[in-house]
């Protein structure tokens, strides 16, 4: 399955790839001939041959594969097939739980995450997670936004800087006359947005999205993939989601898991990892067909 | 979008292709973090260390005393004997106050669980009162009981030491019944109610079965504390004979291994010290027993309860 | 009264028309049981209101803070014990407060899954020991210990402040008391918080973590403040232990007379007074003992509504285990 993966992500187009915005906007101005000079072929992630167990049940079978830098990856299939746990092993939070072991080498820009002297603190300072449920800390908005700078000692211009959070956030707007107000008084989609303004206000270089609108209405969803297809011009974005149209929309690059039910036990693999255009109209894998015309998952 | 995508094209942070090792201010933070997870770790070991200090203690001081007559024997003032006779006390009173305690500490706790419901404002006002009841010192239980049965009855008695006793161990039990009757699966009422079936028979047949193991941890560890207390007995239950068994609550003091390591301490000799350490060994042995058998007895009843 | 007009009509509508008498019966007894629980609370105010009579009537409120105790001349006070009960409680809450919520911490947040199933009951242990093997611990260990090294020491190094006098040489001082009753209480508030960091939000933590913080800022920053309220109550739950301690208390405080601000020197508290002078009571002592079991009564009352107010949503207070 390894190999399978790798020669996949081998088979990678950057052309493509980096004007694949399937609803993106255009860009005005000079940027835009910027970023045609610049394709993002550049790797963040080089993931090789990972597999993840927690005690003696394996939950991620070897997979491999690379993340693009300024690039919004997505990552889809069935529940249960080991998305986020692949998600939560690319900035160690998976640490925490008992008995979690990572085989394999996950690369975040040529340095490995898992090495002793990484530093766990450091990796998710550059590499932030927004969470499938919003998870704003009982303080106010302000001081959400501002608890992470504080820590690391960002104190000069904090008013700026979190004002720039909540506008790359799409929500100073919404709460610039309430800053002191609790955070826990805002709705949903505002609440996960603010944790999206809470994760880019210690400038991060990834930004981590764990199903970040499965617990919110179609609109607060399609705010907060608006939102993706800017940030992802500052960040390199990697998201897990169940919905294979809001795949679609946003990401530029698809990588599809499934459960293998080969063996004894029920492993996530990963099935195929194309650009996301040519994953929905010409998979290679026939699970894939299956899944993304909805006969399984 | 309020924003255009130009204003946030920037450069890479700084530091996105250093090594993954501490940036910025990182090292100091790191270096506090972890001094204060030391200091933590080491309360923790501190309190550990208390709990072996205060049990090697024990041992050291009231191993030379532990014999079989030691525990077969009955006091005998400063020239030894043991503690029989105070052991049979102990458990006289400590048996007497929970056949009070255990029936009426459930019947509360299937009050606050299944007759008044947890949300409601007479289960909040039950709670209070056992709180209350909890927090009252039991020197302050010692000296209510004295004036409950003591004064009317000229007589320092096992029965007063009983009830006070009972008193201690009420709020305990209550609460640990409410906790393991709090609980059982709703799916048990569920199907119960279901059937038809009258709630006391399902209260008796099911829910009671089911929540047996834990009410009985409380129980247990509710009897271990009460057969420590000193402090009440020294109120109502201090005149005894100390050299006889005495067996009979009801108008005899009794002895208790609490009183006897009070006052066998202040004794004037050696060999008192030595018999109260003995004491203290036993009572202390019986009691971490107790407690350990009662936790892992929760913890299997947890398990077949599926938490 | 109340209370039971609304136990009747609570029964009614669960023992309503479709109850059985089986139903009915089974109600009833749980109610018994629990005006039982009222009931003694209520005897037990008017038992001590009732013991106390006499010295109220002739002391009166001038009783809580007159300070001698002489049962030969019929003079009886409450302010010298109520002095000890405070000041060895402060020094226990003082130092269990910090260690004890490190412990919880310790327990809550950090330790493994399998180290907090063995590290967790034995600092609940600590509560189990009875008070009267805690207080010749202390008389036979700690308070030599404390006279030999710990209060010289405090005395030599911070001696110009008053509170830190000239040590005795026994070691039974209301300081060596204030240490005993740490013990007690240390493991209170420490199950106690530590149940309560437990009880926070796994996303709320993971949150921090993914924003870069370290473990402490995880605590500082979410932890401590989401369980404040708990941990306060906890606090003074554990306050409550340390305010009615008898036994222990009155083995090391060491029976002195008089108020002094060296807690260096013996001392006397409100419990341990009770349980000492009720075994040869003099005269019209009983009565005064009576009154000093109700400023105790009144005291721990009051601690377990605050508890209770103080702890707002969080459900705190000791188990059979604390």
């Amino acid at each position: 399955m390894s190999a399978h993966g790798g020669e996949l992500a081998g088979e990678r187009a950057p052309e493509v790839a980096a004007r694949l915005r399937l609803h993106g906007q255009p860009v005005a101005g000079a940027g835009d001939r910027r970023l045609d000079a610049e394709p993002a072929r550049e790797t963040v992630f080089e993931i090789r041959d990972v597999a993840v167990h927690y005690g003696s049940s394996q939950a991620l079978g070897w997979t491999t594969l690379d993340i693009h830098r300024h690039e919004v990856t997505a990552v889809i299939g069935p529940s249960g097939c080991g998305k986020s746990t692949f998600l939560r092993s690319l900035n160690r939070m998976n640490d925490t739980i008992p008995n979690f072991r990572l085989e394999g080498e996950v690369l975040y820009r040529g340095h490995d995450l898992y090495a002793p002297a990484t530093n766990r603190v450091e990796v998710r300072r550059r590499i932030g997670m927004v969470f499938q449920k919003p998870n704003p800390f009982p303080k106010s908005i302000y001081d959400n936004v501002a608890w992470a700078p504080r820590n690391l000692g960002m104190r000069a211009g904090l008013d700026e800087r979190v004002e720039r959070a909540l506008r790359h956030a799409a929500l100073w707007d919404e709460v610039k006359d309430r800053l002191k107000q609790s955070a826990l008084g805002l709705s949903g989609g505002q609440q996960q947005r603010l944790c999206i303004a809470r994760a880019i206000a210690i400038e991060p270089d990834v930004l981590l999205l764990d199903e970040p609108a499965s617990a919110l209405d179609p609109i607060a969803t399609a705010s907060i993939e608006e939102l993706m297809h800017t940030l992802k011009h500052r960040y390199t974005l990697v998201i897990v989601t169940h919905n294979m149209q809001q795949a679609a929309r946003v990401a530029d690059r698809t990588a599809f898991f499934a459960l293998d039910l080969s063996g004894s036990q029920r492993v996530g693999t990963l099935i195929e990892y194309a650009p996301t255009r040519t994953l929905f109209t010409n998979p290679s894998d026939p699970r894939t067909r299956d899944y993304i015309t909805g006969q399984f998952g | 979008m309020a924003l255009s995508a130009s204003a946030l094209r920037d450069r890479a942070p700084r530091t996105a292709g250093t090594p993954l090792r501490p940036s910025g201010n990182l090292r100091r933070r790191m270096a506090l973090s972890r001094a204060l997870e030391a200091v933590a770790t080491a309360a923790a070991l501190f309190a550990v260390a208390l709990l072996i200090d205060v049990a090697v203690t024990v041992i050291t001081n009231g191993a030379p005393a532990i014999s079989f007559a030691f525990l077969t024997q009955s006091a005998n003032g400063l020239s030894g004997g043991g503690i029989a006779n105070a052991l049979l006390g102990t458990v006289v009173m400590v048996v007497f106050g929970a056949a009070i305690a255990i029936p009426v500490g459930i019947l509360v706790g299937l009050f606050l669980t299944e007759v008044a419901g947890p949300r409601s404002r007479l289960a909040h006002l039950l709670e209070v009162v056992l709180d209350m009841l909890q927090g009252v010192p039991t020197v302050v239980v010692g000296i209510v009981v004295f004036g409950l049965i003591v004064v009317p009855q000229q007589k320092e008695t096992g029965f007063a030491g009983a009830i006070a006793l009972s008193i201690i161990m009420l709020p305990l039990i209550a609460r640990a019944s409410q906790q393991v009757l709090a609980v059982v699966p709703p799916s048990f009422r569920q199907a119960a109610d279901a059937l038809g079936v009258e709630r006391w028979r399902t209260v008796i047949g099911v829910i009671l079965p089911a929540a047996a193991g834990g009410i009985l941890t409380g129980a247990i560890l509710a009897v271990a504390r009460a057969a420590g207390e000193t402090a009440p007995l020294l109120l109502v239950d201090s005149l005894y004979h100390p050299n006889a068994i005495q067996l009979q609550p009801f108008g005899n003091g009794v002895p208790s291994v609490p009183m006897f390591i009070y006052t066998t301490y202040d004794l004037p000799s050696v060999s008192g010290i030595t018999l109260a350490w003995g004491a203290a060994l036993v009572l202390l042995t019986g009691i971490l027993v107790a407690n350990v058998g009662a936790r892992l007895m929760l913890s299997r009843t947890r398990r077949r309860m599926g938490l | 009264m109340s209370s039971i007009g609304s136990i009747g009509s609570r029964l009614r509508d669960r023992a309503g028309a479709h109850s059985s008498l089986g139903d009915r019966v089974m109600y009833a007894l749980c109610a018994t049981g629990g005006l039982i629980a009222a009931a003694v609370i209520a005897e037990m105010i008017y038992q001590v209101v009732h013991g106390a009579g006499p010295a109220i009537s002739r002391d009166g409120l001038a009783f809580v803070l007159h300070s001698r105790w002489n049962p030969f001349f019929n003079r009886f006070g409450g302010g010298q014990g109520l002095y000890g009960t405070l000041v060895s409680s402060a020094i226990a809450l003082v130092l269990a407060t910090p260690l004890g919520i490190s412990i919880g911490l310790y327990l809550g947040v950090m330790a493994s899954p399998r180290v907090r199933a063995v590290v967790g009951p034995l600092v609940e242990m600590l509560a189990a020991v009875p008070s009267v093997i805690v207080g010749f611990w202390g008389v036979i260990v700690l308070a030599p210990f404390v006279a030999h090294h710990v209060e010289p020491f405090l005395h030599g190094a911070l001696g110009f402040i008053p509170i830190f006098g000239t040590p005795q040489t026994t070691g039974l001082s209301l300081f060596t008391a204030g240490l005993t009753l740490t013990l007690m209480v240390l493991p209170i508030i420490a199950a106690l918080s530590r149940d309560l960091f437990l009880t926070v939000p796994r996303e709320l933590t993971d949150g921090a973590a993914a924003l870069g913080a370290t473990r402490w800022e995880v605590i500082r920053g979410v932890v401590l403040p989401t369980t404040a309220a708990g941990v306060a109550a906890a606090v003074v739950l554990g306050l409550g232990r340390a305010l009615g301690e008898a036994i222990a208390v009155l083995q090391v405080i060491g029976g002195g007379h008089g108020i002094s601000r060296n807690l260096f020197l013996p001392s006397d508290a409100l419990a341990p007074r009770i349980a000492q002078e009720f075994l040869s009571p003099e005269g019209q002592e009983i009565p005064a003992l009576f009154y000093l079991a109700l400023i105790l009564l009144v005291i721990e009352l009051v601690i377990s509504v605050v508890a209770r107010r103080i702890a707002g949503r969080f459900s705190v207070h000791r188990t059979v285990t604390t």
